[in-house]
């Protein structure tokens, strides 16, 4: 019975999407207010019946209900209980309602704090992410619900949850990546909004700007998370595969930087405004594929949920809709956008263009990298695989003129930069960069390496430029303290971001040039030198768990005599199947990251095993949380909380002279 | 005119969406293979009774070749079909036994029967790498001159053999008469 | 205001606390799909030409994995293969030829070069061109706008010139 109060709920949430759909929009279009007001109270209750669904979704799985098909299809009476709950996202069904429930939260977030707009505004926006959730909760109900039984007879027990995602990056990776991308839906809606009003001026990139930054930061972090647990599930040391079901968020997120970055013009100058416009419906459109692609069997994936063609012609249909529809809105209403001032060949407006143009550009290579094989069959009739070597000549030389320009751009002036006055600001920052780039990994290393001296150039000249921006921005003021107190969070959210990209910089091309590897066959007492590790191998010991017993190896690891680590590889036979797998050990550092995995046992005491040195792969991640961290801070700053101040304070004023007697 | 500079996102996606429209109905393909048209790959091997085999020993006229394992279930699905073609003389079955154990290839055969001329024992896979197999069960079409002419990747069950194999056969004897 | 950045602080430690932390956190033993073989090489070179090939070379039976993360036969075969073909003396050229003989073009990540594949491989380039010709665009027609509006600024300013006149 309680199943069915969640596809109940469902039920009802759907006809208050369709209500808020349809009421808000006619609402805006007729200026009828008690309609608009209606926006956010059904925001709010969509937000209940999903929240009351995911709920009951849970409550089945931890309560064993197998006569729900998905909770049998997913999990087992053995399964722990934590993993109980999260295989409520761990097939199709479940994480699309996860999905939607975030899109209602997104709805109620932007319900809850957007007092400072006006009423036609915040009801046009939560019109159109209500009719989002509207397609969203069709879609479930028509083929994907989560509640479906299985009759006649219920199993005994489940299938179990997939043994890959019993880990602690399911239960992080899909909900913030969901997170992230959804909110992406708020800037569309805004966009929208925009366009359907035909106004569009300061205010409404002013509005748009926390969201715009919050999403993406959860976006990044979404990406980083699945980035970090591909690493260590994998055990060779790779971080990202190119994957089909990796390269959607990216698209997407390349999309949403170019637009976080459009924004921050159109904000400032009035320039690009129907470009920012376009950026914001690509990176929802962005979000939408990658729902598309994961759901629909349209291309092979070790990520893909279990294909199903009816499912992706549905998906295809919102997609087209809402996509096309905007697309086509964003035709006929964007002319009359007016742009505001012009600006220099040189100038921040035109650097921040560049970035825009070759963020774009990238999102359009690994796009077409993505869908050409499907391409390619439907032409030719024959197969063909693009991957990491592809995407990587791609992509790595764009992304590396764009961080070349990231040096250049901060420091440059809106509208009109002399070209002396960059000379004179970065002339020695060069000369600095490069400096440190050819001496610091020649200390470190004691050889020439180009991968070195680049990457440690460019990120010296964003750090150098960094600093010396901080300079100038400090240097009228009494003192350097005061100076940075001075400065807005928004230009700290910038710094940090960009701090990040150095980072994630250094973190890429040094640990896919010097990454050590080497498999040996070690018996009991021999050891093997990998850089200026020494590994030892001390034996191993019979040990056992709950459903395995398992040979658990010692390895000694030291550097220069000094002890570092000791490390525990296994290798498992899981009793129920009898399969053999292998357990890695990692030793995880700032600065490197150690880790063995066993294999077969050779011979008495002898096994094989395979011994990594990858320096500085978590710099890749550090480097995410700092992007991450920068769009947080930015979003932050206070010209986006000043408004609300402004309206509280007149009340208070008011109130109070009404309380002086006389008057 | 200008004002229809605007419109080129839109286009741009509706094509975006035929071509991804198109993508769901094309049918997930096994990998096309590269021998077609070329000749059996030479062998010298043992077969899994223990006698020494080359391509000497290949049937003269147009054969099946089958790929397959004592630890493959779909091999044991279309194993009746592969027993009627061999009982009723239709054509001759050679197979090649992929990274399997000598003995319990033999057991299997003596457990479900025996539809094969003989098979190739390929314990370590790599006269399967030279055929480009990448899991069994896969069948070979190959000519009377041992040219392959034709590959079904998994299950050869009566439908397969009626819709892909008999057309085949009929195209090579026909070529065969004309020649 | 202050309480509320305070709150916003704490907040934002907080986030970059825990994910710190999940980051540097060493792991226990966790099952990982790699494969360890221990195939000897003569020289460093070897190996690293070794794992190359077998990172861009795909492995047929799998959904969407090279062979270096592979753990089915037919890629622990190919493996194989690579190691006897390079402790043989061929080249990564002569070793490919030999892949490409028996699986094709499905089996290299990195597409080769051909009529079909022109617009794969020159497409980001072309995409580059568009971007810099629409960016030119944007930039002149904002300063198409900025001369305009100074010719009404110039009728306005007449405009306020007459009414403060008045």
């Amino acid at each position: 019975m309680i199943p069915e109060l969640g596809s109940f709920s469902l039920i009802l949430a759907l006809c208050l999407s369709l209500m808020l759909g349809t009421v808000s929009l006619a609402g805006a279009s007729r200026n009828n207010v008690t309609w608009m007001n209606l926006a956010r109270p059904l925001s709010a209750g969509i937000f209940v019946f999903l929240g009351f669904s995911i709920v009951i979704l849970a409550a089945a799985f931890v309560g064993d209900d197998f006569s729900v098909k998905y909770v049998a299809e997913h999990s087992n009476t053995t399964l722990p209980t934590r993993y109980k709950i999260t295989a409520v996202w761990g097939g199709h069904e479940g994480s699309f309602l996860l999905w939607t429930f975030m899109m209602a939260g997104w709805m109620t977030a932007v319900a809850a704090c957007s007092k400072s707009m006006p009423l036609e505004f915040v009801a046009r926006v939560l019109g159109v992410l209500g009719l989002l959730c509207t397609a969203y909760i069709l879609f479930m109900l028509g083929s994907s619900n989560p509640f479906a039984r299985i009759v006649p007879l219920p199993p005994a027990d489940g299938v179990d949850l997939n043994s890959a995602l019993q880990d602690i990056g399911f239960i992080v990776h899909p909900p913030t990546l969901y997170m992230g991308y959804v909110g992406l839906s708020v800037v569309f809606a805004f966009a929208i909004a925009a366009l359907l009003s035909g106004r569009m001026d300061a205010a409404w990139a002013r509005w748009c700007r926390p969201w715009a930054n919050t999403a993406w930061a959860i976006l990044t972090i979404g990406i980083a998370l699945g980035s970090w647990w591909a690493y260590y599930e994998l055990g060779w040391g790779g971080y990202w595969a190119w994957d089909p079901v990796e390269n959607p968020p990216l698209i997407t997120w390349l999309f949403a930087t170019a637009l976080v970055h459009s924004l921050a013009v159109t904000e400032k100058r009035g320039v690009f405004k129907s470009w920012t416009v376009l950026l914001a419906i690509l990176a929802f459109s962005g979000s939408l594929l990658g729902t598309f692609i994961t759901r629909s069997g349209l291309l092979t994936s070790v990520h893909a949920f279990a294909a199903d063609p009816t499912r992706g012609i549905f998906i295809l249909g919102i997609l087209g809709l809402a996509v096309g529809g905007s697309l086509l809105l964003y035709a006929i209403r964007a002319p009359q956008l007016k742009t505001g001032f012009g600006f220099d060949l040189l100038s921040r407006e035109m650097l921040l263009l560049a970035n825009n143009v070759i963020l774009v550009v990238a999102s359009a290579s690994v796009f077409l990298g993505t869908l050409f094989p499907m391409v390619y069959q439907a032409m030719t009739d024959d197969l063909i695989s693009i991957g990491p070597p592809y995407f990587n000549a791609i992509f790595m030389p764009l992304m590396a003129l764009l961080i070349v320009l990231l040096g250049i751009g901060p420091l440059t002036r809106w509208k009109k930069t002399s070209v002396s006055y960059l000379l004179a600001q970065l002339t020695k920052v060069a000369i600095a960069s490069l400096v440190i780039g050819v001496v610091l990994p020649l200390i470190v290393i004691m050889e020439f390496s180009w991968v070195a001296t680049a990457a440690v150039t460019l990120a010296a000249w964003i750090s150098l430029s960094m600093a010396k921006d901080i300079q100038n921005k400090t240097a009228n003021k009494p003192n350097l303290l005061a100076g940075l107190k001075s400065l807005s969070l928004s230009y700290y959210g910038m710094q940090a971001a960009h701090f990040g990209c150095v980072l994630m910089l250094i973190g890429v091309s040094l640990a896919s040039a010097f990454s050590l590897e080497k498999s040996v066959l070690l018996d009991t007492g021999d050891s093997v030198d990998l850089g200026e590790y020494i590994f030892e191998f001390k034996g191993t010991e019979s040990v056992s768990g709950p459903n395995y017993v398992a040979e658990r190896a010692e390895i000694d690891v030291t550097r220069n005599g000094n002890a570092v680590e000791t490390l525990h590889p296994e290798r498992r036979i899981y009793l129920a199947t009898g399969a053999p797998s292998t357990e890695m050990a990692i030793d995880a550092g700032f600065f490197r990251d150690l880790f063995v995995t066993l294999g077969e046992q050779r011979g008495e005491s002898a096994w094989a095993m395979t011994i990594y040195v990858k320096p500085f792969i978590r710099w890749v991640w550090l480097g995410a949380i700092f992007m991450a961290l920068g769009g947080c801070v930015a979003a932050g700053d206070k010209r986006y909380r000043k408004l609300r101040r402004k309206i509280e304070e007149p009340n208070q004023a008011k109130v109070e002279a009404q309380l002086q007697p006389g008057t | 005119m200008s004002k229809l500079k605007f419109y080129i996102p839109v286009i741009a996606f509706m094509a975006l969406a035929i071509l991804m429209w198109r993508g769901l109905y094309l049918d997930p393909k096994e990998l096309p293979s590269m021998l077609i048209d070329k000749p059996m790959p030479a062998f010298e091997l043992t077969s899994v009774d223990g006698a020494q085999i080359s391509n000497d020993e290949l049937p003269d006229k147009i054969f099946l070749l089958n790929v397959w394992g004592s630890y493959c279930l779909p091999c044991l699905i279309e194993h009746p079909t592969l027993m009627r073609l061999s009982e009723e003389g239709e054509i001759p079955v050679v197979g090649v036994n992929y990274r399997d154990r000598q003995n319990l290839a033999q057991e299997w055969l003596l457990d479900n029967g025996n539809p094969f001329e003989f098979s190739i024992l390929d314990e370590n896979g790599r006269f399967g790498i030279d055929l480009g197999v990448y899991g069994a069960p896969e069948t070979y079409l190959v000519d009377a001159n041992g040219v392959i002419r034709f590959r079904h990747v998994s299950v050869l069950d009566e439908n397969v053999w009626r819709e892909e194999f008999e057309p085949a056969i009929a195209e090579l004897r026909s070529e065969g008469a004309a020649q | 205001m202050k309480t509320a950045f305070a709150r916003q602080s704490i907040f934002l430690s907080i986030f970059f606390a825990v994910f710190a932390a999940i980051l540097l956190v060493s792991y226990s033993p966790t099952t990982v799909y790699a494969q360890v073989d221990t195939f000897a090489f003569e020289t460093d070179e070897q190996q690293r030409r070794f794992r190359r090939l077998s990172d861009e070379l795909r492995c047929p039976m799998c959904q969407n994995t090279n062979l270096t993360g592979s753990s089915g036969g037919t890629a622990e075969d190919l493996r194989r293969e690579i190691h006897r073909m390079i402790v043989g003396g061929m080249t990564d050229q002569e070793i490919e030829q030999f892949m490409f003989e028996r699986y094709g073009d499905f089996i290299f990540y990195k597409p080769r070069l051909r009529a079909e594949t022109v617009f794969l491989w020159f497409g980001p380039l072309l995409f580059l061109l568009i971007g810099a010709m629409v960016a030119f665009g944007i930039w002149r027609k904002a300063r198409t706008v900025d001369t305009v509006e100074h010719e009404l600024d110039e009728q306005q300013q007449e405009r306020l010139k007459k009414l403060l006149e008045k």
